[in-house]
């Protein structure tokens, strides 16, 4: 029987998968893949910083000290290997100062399925990220060009879309729609649709990707920014569909995990394969900038769309 | 009876040890010219009470067991039955035709309509032709060219869903599996044309969901429709990808939770043991289903079919607000 070898786990790739690429070392981790990524494939687990005082960085192994670290906007000095941030240092480094007033901060999560182990989840990742659920949304002034701006965070259940995320997303277009304001949405999720809320997940995917539709005849400029990682359920929905679509260096970009396409195909993948630069050589994006650029680059294309003092209006 | 029905699954073994046993007694009466009509009828009411009971009570995991029997019916066999005149149109009109994905015109009794949906094979070298009815990114929009053709001259649509899930390969993600799924999503939304989906077999993530915008979604009796398989769940629930018995509890991914969450319309109901059993039967089920759910859409206006299928999608999800 070949379908269930086939079938065996791929899937995880599409749903929570990414989230256990984080736990366990993927077995090839070792492989150092040689040309313009050394090292990049699968080491996701080690762009986190860690509490120490002290960084090494995962691509050049240069040791920067924290607070330099920081200060470069968790970038390496040497090689700018980009790490990554939560939604709240997102949100620091692209709002104006107190240009940001929060929608739906209070919508929670039911454990709707009553799936095993759900609300321990929700409440570590709560604990960790300081967030109600994983996703931020709200009005954004962006150098004084006032937004919907929506920010995932990966460290919320690995930054996987459940109801509330499809909810708040879909709210923060339809704010978009009613404000005429562009649409920003910043993916930073690897888990894809959230697989603790089963088929109510899958169905955000259709409802955050049909919002669009009406975004779209309502004449409103979406911007998709896609940082590492965006994989699975949101890749595959709102995140693709960006009028323009920004990568952020370094960032695992794709459909199914590097994990579950190795152990299908049983072959080393190719050095570089899904990140920022193979999504760009493939045509998914249209450009990748560096985080320290990204405030002016959604600015200058939020003024190219200005229309009468107003953004996109018609 | 068994006859051409392929391999037996685990749990239907009782069944056939006892129609074995009625046969070897009608040889021996035969045989022995011993008169055993009566223990023979016993026994024949006992196969058929043990038939019903097996199959009355399966479990979510022997009914993905029948929907992944080699014999159970593909797309192109329900095409067959249902629809008459049936022209596949091939191609994606960018890079090439996959033949995990096929779709064309046909009519539904008099009414001519676009079917679309994922075919896997029906012995091992067709199903490496077909790639096991998983989808490249060309098949997807494949898929949504016809679709869009569908829509300019006013055809309803029929999507059959039976996909484990899109393929998971390195050419899928150079072309772009996730934006091929997301696109699809996005402009099913936009059509102005009745789309009615019928989940036969598995209905596995983004891979199905890519044909599965419709007004009504129906679902086959053993099918299941979930955000992941059975076993990619099983696999980072439980480290272990043969709890897909416990996973699929978790997921409620069987017709009747379903139908239970609003995602489906109707259970479209099987034969005794599955699809393979009577195909054609199975098949008839399905047209009464597809029609009965496509006729009060095609009074609908465009406007009115838009609205009807955006409001379905729009109220999915469960929260608290305070
Ligand atoms: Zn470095």
């Amino acid at each position: 029987m070949i379908i269930p070898l086939l079938i065996r786990d791929f899937e995880a790739g599409v749903g929570m998968a990414i989230k256990d690429l984080f736990k366990t070392k993927p077995k090839y981790i070792t492989v150092k893949p040689s040309g313009e990524f050394p090292g990049k494939i699968p080491s996701i687990e080690k762009k986190e910083i860690p509490d120490g005082l002290w960084v090494k960085c995962d691509r050049c192994s240069q040791i920067t000290y924290h607070k330099d670290l920081e200060k470069n906007l968790k970038v390496c000095p040497k090689c700018s290997f980009h790490f990554r941030i939560n939604a709240k240092e997102r949100l620091e480094l692209l709002v104006d100062n107190g240009g940001f007033q929060e929608t739906d901060a209070n919508m929670r999560t039911v454990n709707i399925l009553g799936f095993p182990d759900y609300e321990n989840k929700l409440k570590k990742s709560q604990k960790n990220t300081e967030l109600i659920e994983g996703v931020i949304t709200g009005r954004a002034l962006i150098n004084e060009i006032p937004t919907s701006l929506a920010i995932i965070d990966f460290g919320f259940i690995g930054g996987s879309m459940g109801s509330v995320v499809g909810e708040k997303l879909t709210r923060a277009a339809e704010l978009a729609i009613k404000e005429k304001i562009p649409l920003i949405i910043i993916s930073g999720g690897g888990g894809g649709a959230r697989m603790h809320e089963g088929i109510f997940s899958l169905m955000q995917m259709a409802k955050t990707s049909q919002v669009l539709n009406k975004l779209s005849d309502a004449g409103c400029l979406y911007i998709s920014v896609l940082t590492d990682p965006t994989m699975g359920g949101v890749l595959a929905s709102f995140a693709s569909l960006g009028d323009v679509i920004i990568a952020e260096p370094d960032a695992l970009i794709g459909f199914t995990g590097p994990r579950v396409i190795q152990q299908t195909i049983r072959q080393i993948l190719p050095a570089g394969f899904q990140t920022s630069q193979f999504q760009l050589e493939h045509g998914f994006v249209d450009l990748i900038v560096q985080r320290k650029d990204l405030k002016a680059t959604l600015t200058q294309l939020l003024k190219f769309h200005l229309k009468g003092g107003k953004v996109n209006g018609n | 009876m068994a006859i051409n029905q392929g391999p037996v699954l685990e749990f239907e073994k009782p069944i056939l040890e006892l129609e074995k046993q009625i046969e070897e007694l009608r040889v021996f009466s035969r045989d022995k010219n011993i008169p055993m009509e009566e223990q023979i009828h016993v026994l024949e009411q006992k196969a058929r009470s043990l038939q019903t009971e097996i199959y009355k009570n399966l479990t979510p995991l022997q009914r993905i067991q029948i929907v992944r029997h080699p014999k159970r019916p593909t797309f192109l066999d329900y095409v067959g039955i249902i629809f008459t005149n049936f022209i596949e149109l091939h191609g994606d009109r960018n890079f090439k035709d996959d033949p995990a994905m096929v779709g064309g015109i046909a009519y539904l009794d008099d009414i001519p309509v676009t079917v679309i949906g994922q075919q896997k094979g029906r012995d091992t070298k067709e199903n490496i032709y077909r790639n096991f009815g998983l989808p490249h990114p060309e098949g997807y929009r494949k898929a949504l060219r016809l679709m869009h053709q569908a829509d300019k001259f006013g055809r309803p649509i029929i999507c059959l869903v039976d996909v484990v899930g899109a393929y998971p390969g390195i050419e899928a993600e150079e072309r772009g599996q996730g934006e091929a799924i997301a696109r699809n999503i996005q402009e099913m939304a936009g059509l102005s044309v009745p789309v009615v989906v019928l989940i036969t077999g598995e209905g596995g993530s983004g891979g199905a969901l890519a044909i599965g915008i419709g007004n009504r979604v129906l679902m086959m009796e053993n099918a299941w429709y979930s955000v992941i398989s059975p076993e990619g769940c099983a696999s980072i629930l439980y480290r272990d990808a043969s709890k897909a018995g416990e996973a699929v509890q978790a997921l409620k991914i069987s017709a009747p939770n379903l139908l239970e969450m609003d995602i489906v319309d109707e259970i479209i109901s099987e034969p005794l043991g599955g699809a393979h059993k009577n195909p054609q039967e199975t098949a008839n089920n399905m047209k009464t289903g597809i029609i009965k759910h496509l006729t009060p859409l095609l009074k609908l206006t465009p406007e009115e079919l838009l609205a009807d299928r955006y409001q379905r999608f729009r109220q999915y999800g469960k929260f608290i607000e305070n």
